[in-house]
């Protein structure tokens, strides 16, 4: 069958090449390199503001593109000065002052300056404001515009990840006359604009020539996004040359056929997107720490990874990710152990187990980890019922806002979101007085060693406690032509930063 | 004629009516709204409120049921939560790749079916017979995304003369517009074309052993004469009568193709409304439906007045 076919094709290309020696086709192209770039994308963003929507695919196309923040996080994670050129905090951690960068106009011809970020700043903490990260200005306590281009940011209380979450694209810079409509014609600082929208297919960016920051301009002329759910579709769409990267590709089962082709350059990088399943604190028998111990304990996290992802990511055992700051692999507190686990589980009561249910969203990872898991909580005397439960709208609904459920499972996107676990009343039900402690002491140290100390016990408490099973790390699967520069290889933060893309020769 | 017209058009209001209650009822006991599909698990009760007031979901069921139908009498089809654009474009652009594929479709699939059905009716039970009976039962069996699948296979990714999917918009020229559109043609098509040879061929059959053709052929003319001047004619209302059902499962019925070709249309429209909870544009989909299947009906209909005279003189 195969044979046949390529044989066709070859035929078809020498055909194509001939006709091209003639003239006929579009041979000039072949000289030089390509200025645009078409970038794949499995979910279409809802929406194009970042500052009133939480889903990642938002950030994924305008953050960096379109729109920019105060600082921003670099491919490899670090933090780096953007709309703020730099910045002196006072010693007691509660002032910010930022020195911000000149000469910065929106795409609209707005001027950026103190203004417009206090605005930005002010719109984000606002009472009303429904912005998804809301919680990261809660300290607070003012914001000043000293002159046009000092901004004075003063805090209740030291926030040592504040400018960690003004990268973010939830704090993104925004203009007064343009906020409102941002979700359809995204007006920002960035390096594209954009120009045009086809719902439900694809949207294009061009260059923005009033870019202000000139060591950082992009070089590419323009890039097209394009939005394509079935894996089959983005295999064909980049094998048949549609589409020239997908930064993360879908199926990891359609992976490994991709690696062998020399078209393509294949990274495997690490995302933030933590697996974990969640179990409901609040009610019998979750409630018993030894419980919920005996089935983390009954995981097998390696055969996991294998089933759900290929083999692909990384296993955790607590919600942290390898590229956070003052990482602990504690995937050995609770490692592999069915024996031991039926121990646990007859110490606590259960001796002949128990009936679960697991409300399992749509996604292919989370479905197949779910089965896994039933089969490996058998093992352990615990029936896991899978109930398939939609996400994001009635997942939101029924775990998160009711916490009508016993188990679930679902990939958190946000980094270094540890703190989740403190939050109260969110939907782990968890509530542990020490991890609060940590997590207000890791927020607020002004000391780096202090605070990575304080992360590393955070992470600690919750491998004890599994307030969730602890699976893994997605991995970033991702593919491009391999005459394509300048993508991002990890996932510090769900991004397609195309600044520093290009061709090759 | 005027009757005839203006009974089907009350019952053509009534049942959008019917329609755009269920449909907003059924959008009601659905779990989760718009507000908790934007916000994720970043979900906190008071974003979930500002968000849901902000967006008027607050207020009360029968309240928000008339603002809607109350836009949609006035030609107001409202504005997507998830586009923030209004829903009447949104439907403009996804109609304009969904009725051309579907169209498409059922010409390839009349082009195929017609002649196929109509020679395996005339060499019933011989070699054309067998061998159309082979193709429509093959054309049936295979499921129409996975000939998507090996179209794709074949003709983008392999032999690189076809894109692999998407389209490029009727701006961009007919003749792109057509190439995006004719895999994904012949992926609907073939199923269809398998249904319509069946139904030619009993159709077609049954009245050639009918008293006139029978007549026709006593006459002298030849069976192949007697079959496309007097069986053919007469078998057409049955086989209008499914190529109505044809159309309107082409037109809502493409999703799994629209997906596997990564195509705008109405159906992924739908789908992706559906996931986000965008009761808008669902209720809008849906109304159009409705309203296309009933529309597609009454042109079948209609058709049968112009096919038969009998029916004509009866009213």
């Amino acid at each position: 069958m195969q044979n046949p076919l390529t044989r066709l094709a070859r035929l078809g290309r020498a055909t194509a090449a001939a006709l091209a020696l003639l003239g006929v086709g579009t041979g000039a192209t072949l000289a030089q390199p390509r200025s645009d770039i078409v970038v794949g994308m499995a979910i279409e963003p809802a929406g194009l503001d970042p500052t009133v929507a939480a889903p990642v695919a938002i950030g994924q196309v305008v953050w960096q593109n379109v729109f920019e923040g105060l600082t921003r996080i670099d491919g490899e994670g670090r933090i780096q000065p953007q709309l703020a050129k730099s910045w002196t905090v006072s010693p007691d951690g509660l002032v910010y002052t930022f020195d911000l960068a000149e000469n910065v106009t929106f795409s609209n011809g707005v001027p950026f300056d103190a203004g417009t970020a206090k605005f930005s700043l002010d719109r984000m903490r606002a009472t009303d404001s429904t912005n998804p990260q809301k919680q990261f200005l809660a300290n607070v306590v003012s914001t000043e515009a000293r002159d046009p281009k000092t901004l004075v940011v003063t805090l209740s209380k030291p926030a040592a990840n504040l400018l960690f979450w003004l990268a973010w694209p939830a704090s993104v810079m925004v203009e007064p006359g343009s906020a409102a409509t941002n979700r359809t014609q995204p007006v920002g600082t960035g390096p594209f604009k954009l120009g045009e929208w086809r719902q439900g297919d694809r949207l294009t960016l061009v260059r923005n020539e009033t870019y202000w920051n000139a060591a950082d301009a992009p070089k590419l002329d323009g890039a097209t996004f394009r939005f394509i759910a079935d894996p089959q579709a983005q295999a064909a769409a980049l094998q048949s040359g549609d589409v020239d990267a997908f930064p993360e590709f879908g199926a990891p089962e359609l992976y490994a056929g991709l690696e062998t082709d020399d078209r393509f350059e294949t990274v495997v990088g690490v995302t933030e997107l933590k697996v974990v399943a969640g179990l409901n604190n609040r009610i019998k028998p979750l409630d018993d720490p030894r419980v919920r111990q005996a089935l983390m304990m009954a995981v097998d996290r390696a055969s996991l990874v294998e089933g759900a992802y290929s083999g692909y990511g990384t296993p955790i055992g607590s919600h942290y990710t390898p590229n956070d700051p003052g990482f602990r692999d504690l995937t050995a507190v609770h490692a592999y152990d069915p024996e031991k686990a039926r121990a646990l589980l007859a110490e606590a009561g259960y001796p002949d187990g128990f009936a679960l249910s697991i409300k399992t969203p749509q996604m292919a990872y989370a479905t197949r980890s779910a089965e896994i898991l039933q089969a490996m909580l058998a093992e352990i005397g615990v029936t896991l019922t899978i109930v398939p439960t939609e996400f994001p709208a009635a997942w939101v609904d029924q775990v998160l806002t009711r916490h009508d459920f016993e188990m679930t499972i679902v990939a958190h996107a946000e980094p270094l979101d540890i703190a989740i676990y403190g939050r109260d009343n969110y939907y782990f039900g968890y509530d542990d007085a020490q991890f609060k402690a940590a997590i207000a002491s890791a927020e607020t140290s002004l000391d780096e060693e202090k605070r990575l100390e304080a992360y590393g016990t955070a992470q600690e408490i919750l491998a004890r406690d599994v307030p969730a099973l602890f699976l893994f790390v997605m991995p970033k699967l991702g593919v491009w032509d391999a005459r394509i520069e300048g993508l991002w290889h990890d996932e510090p933060i769900p991004a397609n930063d195309l600044t520093s893309v290009s061709w090759r020769e | 004629m005027a009757g005839l017209i203006a009974g089907r058009l009350a019952g053509l209001l009534l049942t959008l009516f019917l329609v755009s209650v269920a449909v907003f009822a059924a959008m009601e006991v659905l779990p989760g709204d718009t507000a908790s599909a934007r916000l994720g698990t970043q979900a906190t009760p008071e974003a979930l409120a500002s968000l849901r007031a902000e967006l008027g979901l607050d207020r009360p069921a029968p309240e928000r049921y008339l603002r809607w139908i109350g836009g949609v009498l006035t030609g107001d089809l409202g504005t997507s939560f998830t586009y923030g654009v209004p829903v009447a474009k949104l439907v403009a652009d996804r109609l304009a790749v969904t009725l051309p594929l579907a169209g498409l479709a059922l010409a390839l699939a009349i082009l195929v079916a017609l002649p196929l059905g109509t020679l395996a009716a005339a060499r019933a039970d011989r070699a054309p017979d067998a061998a159309a009976a082979l193709f429509a039962q093959g054309a049936l069996a295979l499921p129409n995304f996975w000939i998507g699948l090996l179209l794709i296979l074949v003709f983008a990714t392999t032999l690189r003369w076809m894109p692999s999917g998407g389209f490029p918009g009727w701006e961009a020229g007919i003749g792109a517009g057509l190439q995006a559109l004719v895999m994904p043609a012949v992926a609907l098509a073939l199923p269809q074309a398998g249904v319509l040879t069946r139904v030619t061929r009993s159709a077609v059959l049954d009245m050639a052993n009918e008293d006139f053709v029978r007549l026709a052929r006593a006459k002298g003319l030849s069976r192949r004469r007697a079959i496309l001047r007097h069986a053919l004619p007469n078998a057409l209302p049955p086989i209008l009568t499914v190529l109505g059902f044809q159309f309107t499962f082409l037109v809502a019925g493409a999703v799994l193709v629209e997906n596997v070709f990564n195509l705008p249309g109405l159906g992924s429209l739908a789908r992706q409304a559906l996931v986000q909870r965008d009761v808008v544009v669902i209720q809008d989909v849906v109304l159009i439906f409705a309203a296309l299947t009933i529309l597609v009906n009454f042109a079948v209909d209609l058709s049968y007045l112009l096919l038969d005279p009998r029916l004509r003189a009866r009213r």
